[in-house]
């Protein structure tokens, strides 16, 4: 009878290990629709097959509403989440804020320093890393070739605005729905927004100056608005001013745009022949500048992070290190293809001879290169950000700047009118804020 | 008497409300006709998309990357949980708003229509700190609590409406038959009330159905329901309009269906007492 009990005793406790041993732990990771975050959903296997022990469960929202879902998350401590997709905005005021976890003790072989640099400076405060960089972009000239070579002109690799509008006017006919050139017009901070302070960096415009007084009524400001909706009114397609990213994507893949010039991940779509008519027709080029040195083009990468209140951060940091790995890009690769491997995050990438045969590769890398993210304007700013200004505020603010731009494109109001509406509004939001004291 | 019309004038005033009936269903006609294409043809004009092949791509697509039926589940269990319980709370509200009014009746009613027009978002922080502290984010029971708070104020004001229309005197025959409080809304009130509650149920489905806010801020996973499935397929930045639709298609189905097979009792029910 004693045996028996200590036989049982003794299994029951060997169960308990073992079942201890096989416990799975299962992390929620948010993210967004994007093709490369679906794409590693159908990859996990060599995530599970490495870590047997860790569940992953999916959430995947549009960017917006992630963008909501959880910084109300992060900031109430609710916990749902593990790991969080987040942008290049984000990263700084959450990391100041002490919402995220720290990966400055990842391991040895994850290899950090390959991160290219202008990425990894968006993702460290304070020389702590916040969040891991899972695609990078930058944006470019998107031109039709051959609509160039019939106008008898050559796109340079680093063009000027002036190039830009020679070469738009030049591909236009509006008779035939032919449209020289496609910009975003739609209003948000990272919609026209986005366009729009990358292109007043080159302008030698500021948000901000030294001591967070707005600009927008300064000349430099007056010069981008105006070339921006002359370019727009005279050689963009109608109805401008509702076009984001989609709409100039599916008007450029549709052959009606002679120029697009947006994020570098649209290259593996205008080059995709199974959805652009003019996929063999495309050439790229350097976001255009003024000769003053700064170039028109945003950094932008989706990293991601851990919120400080999980309680799996050690699960959570071992999914965000396979995720952002060498190795992850091998895996894809493997599967998929090197065009369709995660671009813009990591140096080796672009040294690999194979990832140098995809032909947007190295005007990627140039363009992210060419951005910096700590030093983003001509002028001296107390901001991060090439395309926004890392503060909270930034969000309402950049979107309300957004709805007077648009307007002015719509032709509800003149430039003069929504650079001086602009001018009140972030000055009032920014005294409010304490910012101008 | 009825009037005569001429055949002409019925033709035009036939013909006019196809019209606007059509105008009205279009959009949802053109996102069932997108869920068919591929991407590549989904953004073409509206002639081209009509003319290019027909494709099951995206339904399939949609089907391997998300768990539809998790998320099928979790509306039918919100919304008809909501709906029940914020029917039980109602029926005997309305019975005691209609037949036995007091001073601030109608105050109570106006009341009740106010909290419907502060905007969702305003209370999000304290009601995600509330979720929080019950431990009741991405659940069920948190979402069929708020989701039945939510709809109550127009459950109940729809059932006074239509509780307003019946006689009080057939009540008090019954309670004169000796019928206690209880039976007397049961077995004499909601059977005559049938279509005003049937309709005031179906709406309260449909609404709670294709509740976007608060189902998308306090779930996570478990408890999420359709409208989460069509919001992991929209994207500022990519082609996804065909799986969109295909997915948009898809949590619409089941709600549209139940419209169209209940619409003779939803009509009848929401022109109840319109014609004396």
């Amino acid at each position: 009878m004693t045996l028996t009990l200590r036989a049982l005793l003794g299994a029951t406790v060997s169960l308990t290990l073992a079942g201890a041993a096989l416990a799975e732990t299962t992390i929620t990771v948010a993210t967004v629709n994007n093709g490369d975050m679906i794409r590693m959903q159908g990859l996990m296997d060599d995530f599970y097959a490495k870590h047997p022990d860790i569940k992953v469960e999916w959430v995947t929202l549009e960017e917006n509403v992630l963008r909501q879902r959880v910084t109300t998350d992060i900031a109430t401590k609710g916990g749902q989440f593990d790991v969080l997709t987040i942008g290049t905005y984000e990263v700084p005021i959450w990391g100041k804020q002490g919402w995220l976890v720290s990966l400055n003790d990842l391991p040895a072989e994850y290899d950090v320093d390959d991160l290219l640099p202008a990425i990894r400076g968006g993702l460290t405060v304070d020389g702590e890393l916040y969040a891991a960089p899972f695609y990078g972009e930058s944006s470019m000239v998107m031109y039709r070739k051959d609509l160039m070579e019939a106008a008898g002109l050559t796109m340079p690799e680093a063009p000027t605005w002036d190039d830009i509008k020679a070469a738009a006017a030049a591909m236009t006919d509006k008779s035939k729905e032919q449209y020289g050139i496609c910009l975003r017009g739609k209003a948000g901070w990272g919609e026209n927004m986005a366009f729009l302070t990358a292109m007043s960096n080159s302008y030698g415009a500021r948000w901000f100056d030294e001591n967070w007084r707005p600009q927008f009524d300064g000349e430099a400001w007056k010069a981008t608005l105006t070339d921006y909706l002359a370019m727009m009114n005279e050689y963009g397609p109608p109805g401008a001013a509702n076009n984001g990213f989609n709409e100039n994507l599916s008007l450029f893949q549709q052959g009606k745009c002679g120029m697009w010039i947006d994020a570098t991940v649209a290259a593996s779509f205008v080059t995709n022949p199974n959805d652009s008519s003019v996929a063999d027709k495309v050439g790229f080029a350097l976001a255009p500048d003024t000769g003053k040195g700064k170039r028109g083009n945003w950094l932008w990468a989706w990293s991601l992070g851990i919120p400080a209140g999980t309680q799996k951060a050690d699960a959570a940091k071992a999914f965000v290190a396979w995720a952002t790995s060498k190795e992850y890009l091998e895996v894809v690769a493997a599967k998929e293809g090197w065009a369709n491997v995660p671009p813009g995050t990591r140096a080796s990438l672009y040294a690999n001879p194979e990832y140098q045969k995809v032909p947007f590769a190295q005007m990627t890398l140039d363009s992210i290169n060419s951005a910096d993210p700590t030093n983003p304007t001509v002028d001296p700013v107390p901001y991060v950000g090439v395309q926004f200004v890392a503060i909270p505020e930034f969000q309402g603010l950049g979107t309300a700047v957004g709805q007077q731009f648009s307007a002015a494109l719509a032709g509800t109001m003149t430039a003069e009118a929504a650079l001086a509406a602009a001018q009140t509004l972030v000055t009032t939001e920014m005294t409010r804020s304490g910012y101008i004291k | 008497m009825a009037r005569k019309v001429s055949n002409t004038r019925k033709t035009v005033v036939t013909l006019a409300a196809w019209s606007i009936g059509f105008l009205i269903f279009f959009p949802i006609l053109w996102i069932i006709i997108l869920g068919f294409k591929s991407e590549g043809d989904a953004i073409k004009t509206p002639l081209q998309v009509l003319f290019s092949d027909w494709t099951l791509q995206s339904y399939h697509d949609v089907q391997a990357r998300s768990n539809y039926a998790r998320h099928f589940w979790n509306s039918v269990i919100l919304s008809v949980g909501s709906t029940m319980i914020a029917l039980a709370i109602a029926i005997p509200a309305a019975w005691s708003m209609a037949f036995v009014p007091g001073k601030r009746t109608k105050d109570l009613l106006m009341w009740m229509l106010s909290t419907k027009m502060m905007p969702a978002v305003g209370v999000l922080v304290p009601m995600y700190l509330l979720f929080r502290d019950f431990g009741l984010l991405d659940s069920r029971i948190g979402l069929v609590g708020v989701l039945t708070l939510i709809n109550l104020p127009i459950v109940v004001w729809m059932l006074y409406t239509y509780f307003k229309e019946i006689p009080g005197e057939i009540l008090e025959a019954a309670r004169m038959d000796g019928a206690s409080l209880r039976s007397e809304i049961l077995y004499v009130l909601t059977p005559m009330a049938v279509p005003g509650i049937a309709s005031t149920m179906l709406l309260n489905i449909i609404l709670a159905w294709n509740e976007a806010f608060w189902t998308l801020q306090l779930t996570t996973s478990q408890a999420a329901p359709l409208t989460q499935f069509i919001a992991s397929y929209s994207s500022p930045e990519g082609l996804f309009y065909a799986k969109l639709s295909a997915a948009s298609t898809m949590a619409i189905a089941p709600i549209l269906i139940l419209g169209w097979f209940s619409q003779k009792q939803l009509v009848r029910g929401l022109t109840f007492g319109a014609v004396k």
